[in-house]
């Protein structure tokens, strides 16, 4: 016998031998395959609503986007303070004219560039983007100028840094009068 | 006289000079015309890919290695934990490249003496997947495992403080297998660099078997069949990956300046640098008018350069030396492999730009955040 034996599935079995178990009817098939589907659906939906809304916290343990940061008097002209860089993540920078806060965020990648004191710009340690103490990009691959954020006056003579509010100089927004406070 | 020898290698290690040395003598030791392939002959270099060459180059690597961990500032960076990757890398790429150019070269004359090939198995050139080719695997998973343990046990992973959001280490490094693309984050816009090209790298490689349907060399090493193919495979790999993950490890120092292997990563190196966009060189320094307010008209010069290297090279091309492979491929598969060609020599063409003309973009349009 050299007869290879065959797979009861394999025949042609007639219609009427199979039990009513077996035969599905075609509309059945179809309706259990939908609900199926959906239910598969909703489940998936749900999971991702979910991972959704994970992304969204009811309460954010960080500092607050708006803080006071002292007087007037307390920044030298020419110097760039660096006291709040690490909580607060900026540079204050005094001048001649006044007082602009900048981000400690470089704007190629978003590593933190150091100043270096002696040769007065911000460089990047991650791809080498170099900023003037203005935050004027003019090395490295970094396409725009750090951002500056908005700086105003309390009532009582303080200076209040707004994070939330930021001011781009490609868009020309440093111009505005919220971005550079007159000292 | 070593001080003397230490300071040329600095010199050269610069990424201006060895470039451009690795770019000229790369045709001449993976020939991808006739014209090469005489003089590759004339000046012995196929002699790299025996027994001896192997020998050769083994031993040169091993001396700079060696020679390095002598010097004081060599040695803190080949010995650091996360660099131990890349003394397997350069290794290990040398020892496949011989392995694969050896056999290739073997096979070449194989089939000049009109032999078959040493991948030839008789007598229906089939091999059985189970279990010839299982059991190898098997073996090599294993083999890896132990090696990959052994290592991790040996040597530790450095632990670091906890991560510091307002304080980049510097230099701040990626990991040893994207400092190539860190690298080319150097020369283009975030987007560009961290998005675009890889998808590109990655999309280009899973489609080269679509866009070369040649059918030659197919299932054994070869060379002389497939010497272009094989050229410009070799230079994306060796020169804008490879070279440039050594370059990321070795030359960049603080401040993501460059140094020379034997110089010391100081702090305070000054490198004076000023980057200018196109729209500057031409409106500002050429012209003399000042830049337009429009971006579009603004960086016109850049938009139309770029798009006569991406519109009208294939075309030029096309009418010049490429023509048999335009009428071979078709011109769907030429201008998609075009494309990719001149996407690839892209990087290379702006890192020379940058270097010699301190040139920033040559698109720039920071108010969309659009460089390029």
């Amino acid at each position: 016998m050299s007869e290879k034996p065959i797979p009861r599935a394999a025949l042609n079995t007639p219609q009427d031998e199979l039990s009513p178990a077996e035969s599905v009817k075609r509309k059945g098939f179809i309706s259990w395959l939908v609900v199926g589907w959906v239910a598969f659906a909703s489940a998936t939906g749900t999971f991702l609503a979910m991972i959704v809304r994970f992304l969204f916290p009811n309460v954010l343990f960080e500092p607050p986007q708006s803080f006071k940061i002292g007087f007037p008097d307390d920044f030298q002209i020419g110097v760039v303070d660096e006291r709040f860089k690490a909580l607060r993540g900026i540079w204050v920078i005094r001048d001649s004219e006044g007082i602009y806060v900048l981000s400690t965020v470089c704007t190629h990648l978003g590593c933190t560039p150091n100043w270096l004191r002696t040769e007065g710009k911000f460089k990047c340690p991650c791809h080498g983007s170099g900023f003037r103490k203005s935050g004027i990009n003019f090395e490295g691959p970094a396409p725009r100028p750090l951002e500056r954020y908005r700086i105003v006056l309390a009532e009582n003579g303080q200076i209040i840094v707004d994070k939330s509010i930021k001011f781009q100089q490609e868009k020309g927004q440093w111009s505005h009068p919220e971005a550079f406070l007159k000292v | 006289m070593l001080d003397w020898l230490k300071s040329v290698v600095d010199f050269i290690s610069t990424p201006s000079i060895s470039l451009t040395l690795i770019l000229l003598m790369f045709p001449f030791v993976f020939p991808p015309t006739a014209w090469f392939e005489t003089w590759h002959r004339r000046l012995g270099l196929h002699n790299l890919w025996t027994n001896r060459g192997g020998l050769v180059m083994f031993s040169v690597i091993t001396l700079i290695f060696v020679w390095g961990f002598t010097d004081v500032n060599f040695s803190k960076i080949l010995g650091k934990p996360d660099n131990v990757p890349i003394m397997i890398l350069i290794y290990s790429v040398f020892f496949f490249l011989w392995l694969a150019m050896k056999s290739a070269y073997e096979n070449d004359a194989h089939i000049a003496a009109g032999e078959p090939v040493q991948e030839y198995y008789p007598p229906e050139d089939k091999v059985l997947v189970w279990p010839d080719l299982v059991y190898i695997e098997l073996i090599a998973l294993i083999l890896m495992m132990v090696f990959l343990l052994v290592w991790s046990i040996g040597l530790p992973a450095p632990l670091e403080e906890p991560a510091n959001p307002s304080l980049s280490p510097n230099p701040a490094k990626a990991p040893w297998y994207f400092l190539g693309l860190q690298e080319m984050l150097v020369y283009f816009d975030p987007w560009l660099a961290g998005v675009v090209f890889p998808s590109l790298i990655i999309v280009g490689l899973m489609a080269i078997p679509y866009l070369d349907s040649d059918r030659k060399g197919s299932g054994y090493y070869s060379f002389a069949g497939r010497r272009t193919a094989v050229f410009v495979f070799l230079f994306g790999w060796l020169v804008l990956w490879v070279f440039l993950i050594v370059v990321g490890t070795f030359f960049r120092g603080p401040n993501w300046n460059f140094f020379g292997p034997f110089e010391e990563w100081s702090v305070t190196k000054v490198v004076p640098l000023i980057n200018i966009n196109l729209s500057e060189y031409v409106w500002v320094k050429l012209l003399r008018v000042g830049l337009p307010a429009n971006p579009l008209v603004r960086e016109s010069v850049g938009i139309i350069m770029l798009v006569l290297y991406f519109g009208l090279t294939p075309v030029m091309l096309a009418r010049g030396k490429l023509r048999p492979l335009l009428d071979k491929l078709g011109s769907i598969r030429y201008s998609l492999i075009i494309f990719l060609a001149l996407a690839m020599v892209l990087l290379p063409i702006k890192m020379y730009l940058r270097w010699t003309l301190n040139l920033h973009y040559i698109i720039s349009i920071p108010e969309a955040f659009f460089n390029i």
